[in-house]
């Protein structure tokens, strides 16, 4: 039957623009159901505690997670060209070692962070050259600039270092006010415009569509004649930039460095990314859907604070859930849209 | 020998070398009370949790999948297994032991048969599917444990990890004993093949009448296995379960054994002495770090500096150039040696 069907041309394959409606909306619908089950979440959060529905409630979750969202921006584009980079974490450690370090010698602060960021996009950069000249595997060659980074972070020291800078410590401690008695952090505001920057690169320039044209299908993508080499490359170096960067954040929020912070937060980045609906064999996801999935990750949190008799562990274990859940939400639609 | 196993064979020599040199006893055995003792008989003893894991790892990427959730499972094995000796009446019986031994093994297979139902049945790309577990498997082990480290004092779960026959640690027989199993396994019947067809590809093998939904479960279960035995042998040898850290990148271990030693992560061919190879080049490692006198806390970035060279020496189009190179004076020669 199927062979068939090869035979009668084009008077079945034009959509009805039912059908073309309903599957644009399945696009959507992983992070639609994201952002529902945010709203859901905050929703039960405000019936069980009544000090739960406040808007610096919300306004913390961006608060607590700048360097999540910047880190799930990243790790959006390499999974949206069907890549993946584990390094994001221990770049994230090293970039705090490094400015902790530098600004213990009394360097300028602006030149420790813009030597941080080269340091982060040039690793990425690194990484991406390897994967995509020698033909390895985006895990392996991550893996080992994982280990790399974590391993240069030993090398520069194994004690916390404290943060003392006054540049850094004032905008640690800065408060942006809001109407309503409300404030935000610097950091939120450098990372909502990354989100917007992201989004702006990922859906308005010729970059973003080689960067979804190569998740969809890298031969094609090729075939097209579009930039596939220097586009890979450039997602592991961005993915590395927006870990210095996340890792500057984090110097911020944590005012110090330590070789074994942001351990096993590659994988949180991973998790708000596949929660927010991108999936993982690249080509369909959204960077909003990211910063909601991130959202979600920190709603899981507030609620193991505020519950109180819940141990820090069942966060570890109602994350594996919802990854769970999305996974099979997914594979739902993908049968549906196919 | 095949030319897949030389690379590896090649670089584990040099390591060795490279430690006799440096410490002329490197390589000496003696005997002491009945045990053999030597730096090899600690690497093989210290590598046994981490070969074990490899060797199942090797099966599930033949089959084009990954596991990420061994080193939860070994958390998970172990913190199960202390937790029965704790709250049992009798923590010092053998009976005990055994059925700790029982406990994790079944919580392992159990955890196994869940990946494999995630990739198998579902059809989860095997990455995520088995990313589930990994984060929420350090949780659920914690939450057997309580958030606490659990110690036991039972001298017949010790000698799992820590215990000496025929003048050899247990553990490294437990390690052999599986590998023999899974070399006789897959190369003495068809299932080594039938791995392989579901590797290079799956729907050709499935079209073939190959039940390779069946294939791909089994391995799974067989790496989940191979994990918990290995989470009985850490926390057997320091007597005790900690949830947090028991097993902490075992997983990036076994897989960097298993592409050390010469399988794709592409699927596949695969080679099991060609992973044991690379799981003792990677404790080799660890151990030069300390005979050279570099702080162990170069290790790290050690390590990733031989991860990437060994991957780039074994990447296909670097092997191209070198061969270009080398053939480029006396064309013709080299396609003779490789025949």
């Amino acid at each position: 039957m199927s062979s068939l069907s090869t035979l009668t041309p084009l008077t079945v394959k034009e959509p009805s623009p039912l059908r073309s409606r309903m599957r644009g909306g399945a696009r959507y619908a992983p992070t639609l159901a994201t952002l529902g089950l945010f709203i859901a979440m905050f929703a039960v959060g405000a019936g069980m505690y009544p000090s739960f529905l406040s808007g610096q409630v919300f306004l913390n979750l961006f608060i607590d997670n700048t360097f999540l969202i910047v880190l799930a921006v990243g790790m959006t584009f390499v999974i949206l060209t069907g890549g993946i980079d584990l390094s994001v974490g221990a770049v994230v450690a090293l970039s705090m070692m490094v400015s902790a370090t530098l600004l213990q010698q009394g360097w300028n602060p602006a030149a420790v962070i813009f030597l941080v960021l080269v340091i982060g996009a040039g690793l990425g950069l690194l990484m991406g050259l390897i994967i995509q000249y020698f033909d390895i595997q985006p895990f392996i060659v991550t893996l080992a600039g994982m280990f790399l980074a974590r391993g240069l972070c030993y090398v520069i020291s194994l004690d916390s270092i404290p943060v003392t800078d006054g540049f850094f410590t004032s905008v640690a401690q800065a408060q942006i006010p809001l109407p309503g008695d409300l404030f935000v952090s610097p950091g939120v505001l450098l990372a909502l415009g990354i989100v917007a920057a992201a989004f702006f690169i990922l859906h308005h320039t010729r970059f973003g569509r080689t960067v979804y044209a190569i998740g969809g299908n890298e031969h094609s993508a090729m075939l097209m004649g579009l930039p596939v080499t220097r586009t890979k490359i450039l997602v592991y170096a961005l993915s590395g930039l927006c870990s210095a960067v996340a890792g500057v954040l984090f110097s911020f929020y944590s005012l110090s460095g330590y070789s074994l912070a942001a351990q096993g937060m590659e994988l949180d980045a991973i998790a708000a990314v596949v929660i927010g609906g991108t999936l993982l064999t690249g080509g369909t996801g959204y960077v909003l859907g990211s910063v909601v999935g991130v959202l979600v990750l920190g709603i899981v949190q507030t609620f193991i604070a505020y519950d109180g008799t819940l141990s820090s562990w069942w966060t570890k274990i109602v994350i594996g859930g919802l990854l769970l859940v999305f996974i099979l939400l997914q594979r739902l639609f993908a049968r549906k849209t196919a | 020998m095949t030319n897949r196993l030389a690379w590896p064979v090649i670089a584990l020599a040099a390591l060795v070398l490279l430690n006799q040199v440096f410490r002329p006893d490197f390589l000496s055995l003696r005997m002491q009370d009945g045990h053999l003792y030597g730096s090899i008989i600690d690497i093989m003893r210290n590598g046994a949790p981490t070969i074990l894991i490899a060797l199942g790892m090797t099966l599930v990427i033949a089959t084009r999948g990954i596991d990420l959730s061994v080193g939860a499972v070994v958390a998970i094995a172990g913190a199960a297994s202390c937790a029965y000796i704790a709250a049992s009446p009798e923590p010092a019986s053998p009976v005990t032991a055994g059925m700790a031994v029982l406990i994790a093994v079944l919580a392992g297979l159990l955890l196994g048969v869940w990946n494999g139902f995630l990739v198998s049945t579902v059809g989860v790309q095997p990455i995520i599917a088995t990313l589930v577990l990994m984060t929420a498997g350090r949780g659920i082990a914690q939450l057997i444990t309580g958030g606490q480290i659990v110690s036991v004092s039972n001298d017949h779960y010790k000698s799992i990890g820590a215990g000496y026959l025929f003048t050899l640690p247990i553990s490294i027989l437990i390690t052999a004993a599986v590998f023999v199993l899974a070399a006789v396994l897959t190369r003495r019947t068809a299932l080594g093949t039938l791995i392989e067809a579901v590797g290079i590809n799956p729907v050709a093998s499935r079209l073939a009448g190959l039940r390779s939904r069946n294939i791909i479960w089994i391995v799974y279960v067989f790496s989940a296995v191979c994990a918990a035995l290995a989470g009985l042998m850490i926390s057997s040898n320091v007597t005790a379960a900690d949830a947090n850290n028991a097993g902490l990148y075992i997983e990036m271990d076994a897989i960097l054994a298993v592409v050390i030693g010469g399988t794709s992560l592409a699927g596949g061919r695969y080679t099991l002495a060609g992973t044991v190879v690379g799981a003792f080049i990677i404790q080799t490692l660890t151990t030069t770090v300390y005979t050279l006198g570099i702080p162990p806390e170069v290790t790290l970035v050690f390590k990733a500096l031989v991860v990437i060279t060994v991957c780039l020496l074994q990447a296909p189009k670097a092997r191209n150039l070198l061969r270009s190179l080398k053939a480029a004076p006396q064309p013709g020669t080299k396609e003779k040696v490789a025949i």
